[in-house]
């Protein structure tokens, strides 16, 4: 079947989605997808990034699509032209959607484990506008223990599924899920129970967001200061193939390996990613590579490193010198409306 | 006097119950569609009748039927959606309540049409009562061979359940209907594939609203021409309408299609004009969804042509001067209404009934509500109104199932056609914190403040 995307014309199997065609041609016109998970059964059609226009819907029938379509979800027909980045309205949607994630997502980068291999902060990166036009409440939940090894923060998840799909397709006896609706609607444990799994680590892994972390990891690096290794170990359980995230000759994180498009490669067990965490445990292979982009490449360890040295000009710092004096020479007179704040302590 | 089809029997004394429902004709047109026709023949009649589903779409349930994958050897279904949760629509309840055989009659030729041998009806939880009522009719008609195995001998077998809902308005959107029944989360699917493919348990699956159910027994005894004869255009049949908000006698009732609002509105047969003769100010002609209608395009069409009860005539204009028939929620509003406080309202619903898988949806609905309760409460600002309008924009076509644009269309009507009211309130704060506002001085006496302002 022939599908052109943005111009760019490729030949795919009966039963392609427009976004895996996308992601065969590569490059700027695959869309954002947040929900969509090629490992997971039945997984996509939720948070609605990777919308596109169908301009024609086939060589059959030619007809453009009125509404703009989930690409992850909406199969190819033959002659369809598609126009991803190259659609105003595409971008528009793009932009409502990261506007709407970020209506109740925490701008908590700094201090999210996340950060650096989130898929949100990318999105909002190319898609997402400098300023709110939110002001009211956001909504916040009290951090949740679901299990010895993984934290839930509500506060960060976006509901995208994929956790739960994980949970449903890898794990058995399943206590996780959505509750309540809308808004309101939140990943939890029935009812507080604890999540007491094999496989269950995988969850961390889909999660677009820092909505689930992992608590051996969590708060001990951030992930560019870490070296990741693929590395390998004879494993009754699963694969045994996983990224080792290094600091020194520690090991601080084990995970599953993720393609270019941020997806387990094959989902590991919880003993090789909680339990070993000693550099003999493991054969390693190399270093793990990423996308040119990608944040994590700073700590480029493969590549020699020219010493930076760095001259502080005098001048810089003059102006912090005199704040310094005014704070602590009393002799500067204060205004009237100073010395009132000042006295009653609310400085 | 109007034609009545499916109301014609309903105020026989104990027409509840089967004795009285058999002796004024009950379940003649099952004995009609097993004893002499085929399912084809029945799905044929179906589709010359022209009926259209009354659960708010209007999409022709004959053409519907003949979707239903029939070659695949799976079992299949025939779903009657008695979930009706549109805020302002109360008919299926009615017909339930007060002839729950025709329900019932019309489960099982629908179902021999289908070919279907297990078929459900999905009920509100909130209707207890009715589900109770329906129930017991069901075990009335297992008890006299309507259901079960072998009806009248044809060798065809029928089950027929009904199943509570836990009371979610998105539970009536079909693929959320199917997956509730499954025991599942009331999700929308993601279509295609289409419930005629891939329905319950992943077999062929027809939803049909109660009325249109309802609806058959009429058209296999008195055959698909002569109900097609009723109505006007494509607009075929009866329709029931609950009526309700500023009028003498709110209600439900079986109207012909094509008969005129005004007539509708006015007529001492219907809803008898406007309670203490207040002047009109807007009409929701079909469930919350559907927009809004200002008074000047109730009666006549941008065109100035006569609104009809149709499909067609009250969609007229599009969403720029029209609405939709919708599912027959017909509420009316006076002069006293507040059009930001009842668009508050039903946005407040749907934010409380998104199902919350998609993203537009979930934050969005929120959103809106947020925005509406700061402009009637007296805090919005002057780009609230823009705001509102660009998340409604955003909303609209962006959504697995129709909730969002349920939840965008009344936003964007009310904007369109009341901009003013919304003016008013960021302009005087003061004024609209009175919760009552319009009901003392209704919006066209403050009108000329938001005029003046403009200069
Ligand atoms: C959010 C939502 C709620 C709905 N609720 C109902 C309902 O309560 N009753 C109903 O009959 N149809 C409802 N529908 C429409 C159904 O999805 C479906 O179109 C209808 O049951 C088909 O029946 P019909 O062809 O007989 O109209 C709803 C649709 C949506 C999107
Ligand atoms: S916790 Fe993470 S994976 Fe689970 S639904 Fe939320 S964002 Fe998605
Ligand atoms: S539009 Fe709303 S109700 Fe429908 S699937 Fe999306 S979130 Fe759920
Ligand atoms: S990735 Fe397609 S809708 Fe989420």
């Amino acid at each position: 079947m022939k599908v052109t995307i943005d111009g760019q014309e490729i030949n795919v199997e009966p039963g392609t989605t427009i976004l895996q065609a996308a992601r065969m041609i590569g490059g700027e016109s695959v869309p954002p997808a947040m929900c969509y998970y090629s490992k997971l059964k039945g997984s996509g059609g939720k948070c609605r990034c990777c919308l596109v226009e169908v301009s024609k819907g086939s060589e059959a029938d030619p007809r453009p699509m009125p509404k703009l379509m989930a690409s992850c979800v909406t199969g190819v027909m033959d002659g369809m032209e598609v126009k991803s980045i190259s659609s105003e309205r595409v971008l528009d949607a793009r932009k409502s959607v990261t506007e709407f994630l970020l209506i109740n997502h925490p701008l908590d980068c700094p201090i999210c484990d996340q950060a650096g291999e989130c898929d949100l902060q990318n999105l909002s990166f190319k898609h997402g506008s400098a300023k709110t036009r939110y002001i009211e409440d956001r909504r916040r939940f009290e951090p949740e223990n679901i299990g010895d090894k993984i934290q839930l923060h509500m506060n960060r998840c976006i509901l995208c599924y994929r956790c739960v799909m994980t949970a449903d397709q890898l794990t058995d006896n399943r206590v996780h899920g959505v509750v309540n609706r809308g808004d309101h609607s939140q990943i939890s444990t029935c009812i507080s129970k604890a999540i007491d799994n094999e496989f269950s680590g995988n969850m961390i892994d889909v999660c677009p967001v820092g909505a689930l972390t992992d608590k051996t990891f969590r708060f001990k690096q951030r992930v560019w200061f870490n070296k990741p290794f693929n590395a390998h170990r004879n494993c009754d359980k699963c694969c045994g193939k996983t990224t080792l995230w290094m600091f020194g000759n520690e090991i601080q994180r084990v995970t599953a390996r993720k393609d270019e498009y941020h997806e387990v490669e094959e989902f590991i067990c919880n003993e090789c990613r909680f339990d070993h965490k000693d550099v003999n445990d493991w054969v390693i292979e190399g270093p793990r590579k990423f996308e040119k982009d990608s944040v994590i490449n700073q700590n480029n360890y493969t590549r020699n490193i020219e010493p930076v040295k760095i001259d502080t000009e005098k001048n810089i710092l003059l102006g912090r010198d005199q704040d310094r004096k005014k704070i602590s020479m009393p002799a500067v007179p204060l205004k009237e409306g100073e010395v009132k704040v000042f006295k009653e302590g609310n400085v | 006097m109007a034609r009545k089809i499916l109301l014609e029997h309903a105020n026989i004394p104990g027409i509840k119950t089967y004795e009285v429902y058999r002796q004024n004709g009950g379940y003649r047109s099952v004995e009609k569609a097993i004893k002499s026709m085929t399912p084809d023949e029945v799905v044929e009649e179906v589709k010359t009748s022209g009926l259209r589903g009354r659960g708010g779409a209007g999409f022709p349930t004959g053409m519907k039927w003949s979707f239903i994958d029939k070659k695949s050897g799976k079992p299949r279904h025939l779903v009657c959606n008695a979930d009706e949760s549109e805020p302002g629509t109360f008919k299926d309840r009615f017909l339930m309540e007060y002839i729950p055989h025709l329900l019932i009659e019309g489960m099982i030729t629908s179902s021999y049409a289908l070919g279907c041998n297990l078929s459900y009806i999905y009920i509100r939880g909130e209707y207890m009562w009715v589900y109770r009522i329906l129930e017991n009719a069901i075990k009335e008609a297992y008890a006299a061979g309507w259901l079960g195995k072998n009806i009248l001998g044809s060798g065809y077998d029928l089950d027929l359940h009904v199943h509570c809902g836990a009371g979610a308005y998105i539970c009536g959107e079909e693929t959320a209907l199917i997956e509730s029944l499954e025991g599942k989360r009331g999700n929308p699917r993601i279509k295609p594939p289409f419930p005629a493919v891939s329905g319950l348990w992943a077999n062929p699956t027809v939803v049909n609203n109660v009325e249109s159910i309802a609806a058959v027994p009429w058209i296999v005894n008195n055959t698909g021409e002569e109900y097609a004869k009723i109505g006007i255009g494509r607009s075929t049949g009866t329709k029931l309408i609950s009526a309700s908000g500023h009028i003498k006698n709110p209600g439900v009732y079986e109207i012909e299609l094509g008969l005129s609002v005004d007539e509708f509105m006015n007529s001492d047969e219907y809803l008898g004009g406007m309670m203490d003769d207040r002047p009109l100010k807007a009409l929701v002609p079909g469930g919350s969804s559907v927009p809004i209608l200002p008074a000047h395009l109730i009666y006549k069409n941008a065109e100035g042509g006569d609104r009809l009860m149709s499909y067609e005539s009250l969609s007229e204009g599009g969403f720029q001067s029209g609405s939709m028939l919708g599912s027959g929620g017909f509420i009316v509003y006076n002069d006293t209404t507040c059009i930001v406080r009842n668009t508050w309202n039903f946005s407040r619903f749907y934010h409380h009934e998104s199902c919350g898988q998609c993203s537009p949806c979930r934050e969005g609905t929120g959103w809106m509500e947020k925005v509406l309760h700061r402009i009637e409460t007296g805090h919005g600002r002057e780009e609230d109104i823009e705001l509102l309008w660009d998340i409604q924009r955003k909303i609209e076509g962006n959504t697995i199932c129709p909730l969002g644009d349920a939840a965008a269309w009344p936003v964007a009507a009310a904007i369109r056609h009341f901009r003013e009211e919304f003016e008013y309130h960021v302009r005087f704060p003061e004024k609209v914190k009175n919760r009552d506002h319009f009901v003392a001085e209704p919006f066209d006496k403050v009108r000329h403040l938001v005029a003046k302002q403009e200069i």
